[in-house]
């Protein structure tokens, strides 16, 4: 490591430990005690009544729906946006930057709004829901509907993570690929996915932690049928609300490892492209 | 781009109409679809609800008393909050990006922690921890500062829940930040603050701002995080995308949607705005 001598703003020890130590209070205070706090809560009736409170019906429910929306929301969209990322960073068309600000729409949307959209056209009296009713197919305030608003609300994150990196990556490499006879899924097996497999691994996170934690959205149009619609999230309320704090904790802590889980992979993502990144950057220092 | 191979292919790939690589057609296909039925039917289907009220009614809806009252509080709220946010997220993203210390790579990483943990755990989590005994609550406690059930407490969940936002826009603009002018400034004898007021200041603030924006954005339409520790008191501690829920558990769609379309058209005004501006700070910066 070599670095410059020479004094920049901030590098006297004085400001310099001041902001470092101002930096670390605000940090145990808003983010690491919060966490130890749940764990505490979790277990502060025994291990064995953590245990107990994990494995009763309607946890074990909980978990099996909220398992099942992930299972069903994370391939849709991982499909969707590995689509929509190719679309928009390997081909110039009219209306590419509007289809960028478009699937941005759910994270600007207030997840109650969401949930609400989803019920006005396929609730009992949607356009298409009165006609699903005659046909006996229900999809709000059941499962489905769960599942239909958890693809809306984290549709944006596979793309979003994807479109900058393909973009700074340029098709040349792919192009080569069109040269030399390659089909389009070998140029995507070959050449896209090794190039794009870590940033797929963190959107794929992303949104698995957000299928698995969302809440406004799915309150609106779960119905919250204890053992049958409800999702750990709403579990958490449900057991909250029913003065059962030790054991609303005890679902938090589940979805509390999911997010060290994810936050965890985000690191690890980022030291790996960073490694992928410093042999060209040496590369090109020396030209 | 002399590294480009496009230039030895037949035909430009950026010229439309001569598409070297596969799958135009497919992936266009899939998006428009997807994004069709899953954003854009969805919005229109509100917009027909509403259009079937019929003006006054709607009107007298938007501006009902107790639903101006929550457009009041979730709006000084999440200014507050985003207030915070620029303030803490300054001091996060520059201790990140400038100093060496241990620990650091874990504050990087515990900085996501907001966005990754479902809302309705945070909620619970911040109404314990500012209950009146609490382990912060009691503190606030002698203080004689009630923050659970109050506006106060809107602002610790909007607070927490958008804290990455500022961080994440300020980090990478920080980090490109050229140091010979602030050299040269500290070598004539400026002062810590002067260079941050004339040198720092100047480049970072279009990225600071949009972070604003995000969190503004963000904390307008929080809901999970907020229900909790705010007590949802008409006219005081109730935000809009409570009234809204308020209004459904009531079957009284139409009202529901009819605020909805309120909150829906502002956030998709925000979200405009924050990419029109990014778009043109962007150009500028590489414009120069």
């Amino acid at each position: 490591m070599q670095q410059r001598r020479t004094m920049r703003a901030g590098d006297q020890p004085l400001v310099k430990w001041t902001l470092i130590g101002l930096a670390i209070i605000t940090t145990l205070l808003m983010l690491v005690i919060p966490l130890v706090l749940i764990f505490d809560m979790a277990f502060s009736a025994g291990a064995g009544n953590y245990w107990d409170n994990l494995t009763n019906q309607y946890t074990r429910h909980a978990i099996g729906l909220t398992l099942l929306v992930a299972a069903l929301t994370v391939p849709i969209n991982l499909v969707f946006g590995v689509f929509l990322a190719w679309l928009v960073t390997r081909f110039e068309f009219p209306g590419r930057k509007a289809l960028i600000t478009l699937i941005d729409i759910p994270f600007a949307v207030s997840p109650v709004v969401a949930g609400l959209l989803y019920l006005l056209l396929y609730g009992s009296n949607g356009w298409i829901g009165s006609w699903l009713m005659d046909n006996e197919v229900q999809l709000m305030f059941a499962w489905p509907g769960i599942v239909m608003v958890t693809v809306f609300v984290t549709c944006p994150f596979v793309a979003r993570e994807l479109i900058p990196l393909m973009q700074q990556q340029g098709r040349e490499e792919e192009e080569a690929g069109v040269v030399l006879g390659a089909t389009g899924w070998q140029l995507f097996r070959r050449i896209t996915l090794p190039n794009i497999q870590w940033a797929l691994l963190y959107g794929v996170v992303l949104t698995n932690a957000r299928a698995v934690g969302e809440f406004g959205a799915v309150s609106v149009v779960s119905g919250n049928i204890r053992g049958e619609t409800n999702t750990l999230s709403l579990h958490i309320e449900l057991l909250y609300q029913d003065y059962n704090v030790v054991g609303s904790f005890a679902a938090a802590s589940l979805l509390a490892g999911i997010a060290l889980i994810t936050i965890v992979v985000k690191s690890f993502v980022e030291w790996r492209q960073a490694r992928q990144r410093a042999p060209l950057a040496e590369l090109s220092d020396g030209r | 781009m002399n590294r480009s191979l496009s230039g030895l292919l037949p035909g430009r790939s950026s010229q439309p109409g001569k598409r070297v690589l596969p799958g135009f057609a497919l992936s266009l296909g899939i998006s428009l679809f997807f994004i069709s039925v899953v954003l854009i039917l969805p919005v229109t289907g509100l917009i027909a609800h509403t259009a079937g009220m019929g003006w006054d009614q709607y009107w007298a809806v938007i501006t009902d008393e107790r639903v101006v009252a929550s457009y009041k509080v979730t709006l000084w709220t999440a200014a507050l909050a985003s207030v915070i946010n620029a303030l803490v997220g300054l001091l996060l993203a520059w201790v990140l990006v400038r100093y060496e210390f241990p620990g650091k790579r874990i504050m990087d990483a515990l900085v996501d922690l907001p966005f990754a943990l479902p809302t309705a755990v945070a909620g619970i989590t911040l109404a314990a921890l500012f209950a009146q005994d609490g382990w912060y609550g009691q503190y606030f406690d002698l203080l004689g500062i009630k923050v659970s059930f109050t506006p106060l407490g809107i602002i610790v969940a909007m607070s927490f829940t958008s804290l990455p936002f500022v961080v994440r826009t300020v980090q990478p603009v920080l980090e490109d930040q050229a140091p010979e002018d602030e050299e040269a400034a500290v070598s004539l004898g400026a002062s810590d603050w002067t260079v941050f007021r004339r040198i720092l200041f100047p480049a970072i603030w279009p990225a600071l701002l949009t972070g604003i924006g995000l969190s503004f954005c963000r904390s307008l339409g929080e809901f999970g995080a907020i229900i909790f520790i705010a007590g949802n008191m008409p006219y005081v501690s109730e935000i809009t995308s409570l009234m809204i829920f308020v209004r459904l558990q009531e079957f009284d769609h139409a009202a529901a949607s009819a605020i909805a379309s309120v909150v829906l058209m502002a956030s998709l005004l925000l979200l405009l705005a924050i990419n029109l501006w990014q778009a043109r700070y962007l150009r500028r910066l590489h414009g120069r």
